[in-house]
């Protein structure tokens, strides 16, 4: 019903004037294939002069590969670009630049090296008899950059800056050499609130002057606060495109998640109560521009779903406490003595284990053999002189192996060759060699089939029935429901909400994801 | 103040003081005769050195330098005293090979994205073993032009002499700054040396930069390799072995961030200087080694190596914030 409501007002925008679409910019029907995956599939995304535009999606939705093919970065498989109405084919980011599309990256993309003044103009400097006006370049930049209200010194290095004034004038580059549409990939996603709320003047700003402005990010706050609609695509496809004041958060969350989830039924079903020995207290815990300090305590023989959408702090927090990335704030205490948490080697010496969201990059050892992957942990956690001989790390992964049901043609072949569902079954092999008192596993069914999905669900529960902690972040909330003991639900890097018993079923959980923690249960109660 | 002047600062004081220390104990050291040698002696370094100093602003590495020096004195000799060919075509033939060569080095490295540093050990082994297949022999040039040119100089107050050879290091020098800190070709090769990728996405034209780059640095090789046959009247394959290192040396104690991205051609010119008075003291002190002069060139090395950390160390914050994700 209210997809269909959307699908008209777009109608209505796009084809009131025939043959001249009102769009500034638009994609229809775009396609792009990467080998046996459709990344993009058929697509349309249209773009309003003097509105902000959010795009959402969770990983792999498809959202970077639409901004890629709209920045020129890829060529479209299929459907076509148009920029005022005219269809056009976009080479390359530069030629992009010239049908006036600029784009501003999360990591700027300017040289932190060089003056504030040449990043504004390089390519472009004013010269005068072929040398570099200097003079005329900080002038004109002192004019542009008070147009976003900084007064900072053209003439001064870029990297000195603060990343929120490089992303003002990365934008202010854009907007100068551009001036039609404005690209903005996850702008804030390194800013904190004061920075964010000055982008945003900025933007809102741009928004008067009638730049069309695309706007990425994860933060459903920065969403409301800003776009004027929304577009949300999921797996490729495109989910809906409305304004954003027809659409509550938790529709929006919905949307994104993908299922239709009822608000009642499929309560968890595990309401034997854990073991009341805790294992591990995390208090005030937390880590400067990365997640605010949260309270946790981790008892024996349960397991803690995380739940949050793509960027809310989850994966942050579980490297806090693996200690990847240190917390500088608050303390943590395992069977009541602190422990620091300093380094992941420490977590391991602990008993802790981490299977990493992003296997290909942080998990397997590609090249290695299944047999060295199993064994590199127990290993590690041995140190130099207790080499496990050959023996041993076939003993071992023989029996971790047959333990996970991993299939594998031989344990010495690369691991690489394996299966996404029997490389993650590697992984959590890996950390099960080493008996592990807390594990700690982030999308563990990520990219993974039906199959190995189901098995490493059987595989959380069993663990948690032997008395082991885990702590498992998904944005599949059907699985959270299905092996969580207790929820605690991330957002914008705090946790938001802690949920347990009753409260763990899918529609208190995307109404926590949309809203504040206190008020989650209510609105999910009326 | 700009961070990066910093270091180059340094080095003007640690030049003044060694300077003006080395003038207590020789006073003769303090007269236009020993400055002016200073710039005749090392106009071929000097040369080859702001042609490093471009390549290192762009996040490169030339390694070929000392054998294209060596290899442009090979050639111009063969075609002066063997073939018989005038001094200036010789020259021009020479920087059109040496053009070609930069070129092709910039070419693999831009196109086929190997690490400059290899691409320039290969550039060094090729005009080395270049040189050394056309001659094996030291060939004099004794050449009416030659003598001419040698003999040009202005006198300055004082008795010395500053020479053609001298005064083109200089000319060298102020081109070259003026190449890199006031047009855009200067302005991309910061660009280059700060972020490529950034570079490319906001419109410097890589390849045509790098392959000018590395055109400039074998160009200006080729110049001091001239330079150098004026010098010696004569052209020998293993002359300037290990030059390159030398000039990278310069460049360095000279402020330019090896990895890119910083760096003044006036520091290079100081850098030169101060290589050239350790060489010229060791000379009049007489008793010490010469090789004395390549212990306080790796000690100045070091200082200036953890100098540049430090500065830039101090002041990162700004650098570093965004690279977490």
């Amino acid at each position: 019903m209210r997809a269909s409501g959307a699908a008209m007002s777009i109608g209505k925008l796009g084809r009131s004037a025939v043959g001249e679409s009102a769009f500034r910019m638009e994609a229809r029907g775009v396609s792009k294939v990467f080998g046996a995956h459709r990344a993009l599939d058929h697509v349309d995304f249209g773009l309003l002069p003097g509105e902000v535009h959010a795009l959402l999606g969770e990983n792999g939705a498809g959202k970077s590969t639409l901004i890629k093919i709209l920045t020129g970065a890829y060529q479209p498989d299929g459907g076509e670009i148009l920029v005022d109405g005219a269809p056009v084919v976009l080479n390359s980011p530069l030629h992009a630049q010239t049908f006036g599309i600029g784009t501003v990256y999360q990591e700027v993309n300017l040289l932190p090296n060089r003056s504030v003044a040449e990043n504004l103009f390089l390519g472009h400097q004013p010269t005068r008899f072929g040398l570099v006006d200097r003079r005329r370049m900080e002038r004109e930049s002192r004019g542009l950059l008070a147009r976003y209200g900084l007064d900072i010194d053209p003439g001064s290095e870029l990297g000195l800056h603060s990343v929120a004034v490089q992303q003002i004038v990365a934008i202010a580059r854009a907007v100068q050499l551009s001036g039609k549409v404005l690209i903005l990939d996850e702008p804030t996603a390194s800013l904190d609130r004061d920075e964010v709320r000055r982008l945003f003047e900025v933007i809102a700003n741009l928004k008067r002057e009638g730049l069309a402005i695309v706007f990425i990010t994860h933060f459903l706050d920065q969403v409301f606060a800003l776009a004027d609609r929304v577009t949300i695509l999921r797996n490729g496809k495109l989910v809906d495109t409305c304004r954003l004041d027809a659409l509550t958060r938790t529709e929006l969350v919905r949307k994104m998640l993908g299922k239709d989830i009822s608000f009642s039924g499929s309560t968890s079903l595990k309401t034997e109560r854990p073991t009341t020995e805790v294992l591990l207290n995390f208090e005030n815990f937390g880590r400067r521009r990365s997640v605010r300090p949260f309270n946790l305590t981790v008892h024996k023989g349960e397991v803690i779903g995380v739940a949050g959408l793509l960027g809310s702090g989850r994966t942050e927090m579980a490297r806090i406490m693996f200690g990847i990335d240190p917390a500088d704030e608050g303390r943590a205490t395992m069977k009541g003595a602190p422990v620091g948490l300093r380094s992941a080697t420490e977590a391991i010496a602990l008993g802790f284990g981490f299977c990493p969201e992003d296997r290909k990059a942080d998990g397997i050892l590609g090249e290695l053999s299944v047999r060295e992957n199993i064994v590199i942990a127990l290993q590690g956690k041995l140190g130099w002189f207790r080499a496990l001989n050959r023996d041993e790390q076939l003993d071992l992964a023989g029996q971790f192996g047959e333990a996970m049901d991993i299939r594998a043609a031989s344990l010495d072949m690369p691991v690489k060759l394996l299966s996404g569902g029997n490389q993650q079954k590697v992984i959590l092999a890996r950390w099960l060699a080493t008996d592990p008192a807390f594990l700690i596993l982030d999308e563990p069914t990520r990219g993974i089939d039906v199959g190995a999905h189901a098995e490493i669900v059987r595989t959380i529960n069993r663990l948690r029935d032997d008395g082991m902690a885990l702590l498992v972040i998904s944005s599949e909330i059907d699985e959270v429901v299905a092996y969580s003991s207790r929820v605690v639900v991330m957002r914008d890097r705090e946790m938001v909400a802690e949920l347990r018993g009753e409260d763990i079923n899918p529609g208190v959980i995307v109404q926590a994801i949309a809203t504040h923690g206190e008020t989650a249960h209510h609105e999910a109660a009326t | 103040m700009n961070r990066s002047l910093r270091p180059l600062l340094a080095t003007v004081v640690i030049f003044a003081i060694a300077y003006a220390a080395a003038v207590m104990q020789f006073p003769a050291l303090f007269s236009t005769r020993v400055l002016g040698n200073f710039l005749t002696d090392n106009a071929f370094l000097g040369i080859a050195a702001v042609g490093m100093t471009v390549v290192i602003i762009s996040g490169g590495i030339d390694l070929s330098v000392g054998a294209v020096i060596g290899f442009t004195g090979v050639l111009v000799a063969v075609l002066v005293t063997w073939l018989g060919v005038h001094p200036l075509l010789a020259f021009a033939i020479a920087f059109v090979v040496a053009a070609a060569f930069g070129a092709a080095m910039g070419l693999v490295i831009h196109y086929l994205e190997v690490p400059a540093f290899i691409v320039t050990l290969a550039g060094m082994f090729l005009a080395r073993g270049g040189a050394s297949v056309i001659t094996q022999d030291s060939v004099p040039i004794d050449h009416p032009f030659y003598k001419m040119i040698t003999s040009l100089y202005f006198r300055l107050p004082g008795g010395g002499r500053l020479t053609f050879l001298g005064l083109t290091m200089i000319a060298v020098f102020i081109i070259g700054a003026i190449l890199v800190h006031r047009t855009r070709f200067g302005s991309y090769v910061y660009a280059l040396g700060g972020n490529t990728t950034s570079a490319s996405l906001m419109g410097v034209p890589v390849a045509r930069t790098t392959i000018l780059i590395y055109m400039l640095s074998s160009v200006l090789a080729c110049l001091a390799g001239i330079v150098f046959s004026l010098y010696t009247s004569a052209g020998y394959p293993l002359a300037a072995v290990g030059v390159e290192l030398d000039a990278i040396g310069a460049v360095v104690i000279g402020g330019t961030l090896l990895t890119g991205g910083y760096g003044f051609v006036f520091g290079t010119f100081v850098g030169v200087m101060l290589l050239g008075l350790v060489q010229t003291y060791i000379i009049f002190d007489g008793t010490l080694s010469s090789w004395w002069t390549k212990i306080v060139i790796g000690f100045l090395l070091f200082l200036f190596i953890v100098l540049q950390r430090l500065v830039f160390a101090a002041s990162a914050q700004g650098d570093k914030a965004p690279g977490r994700a």
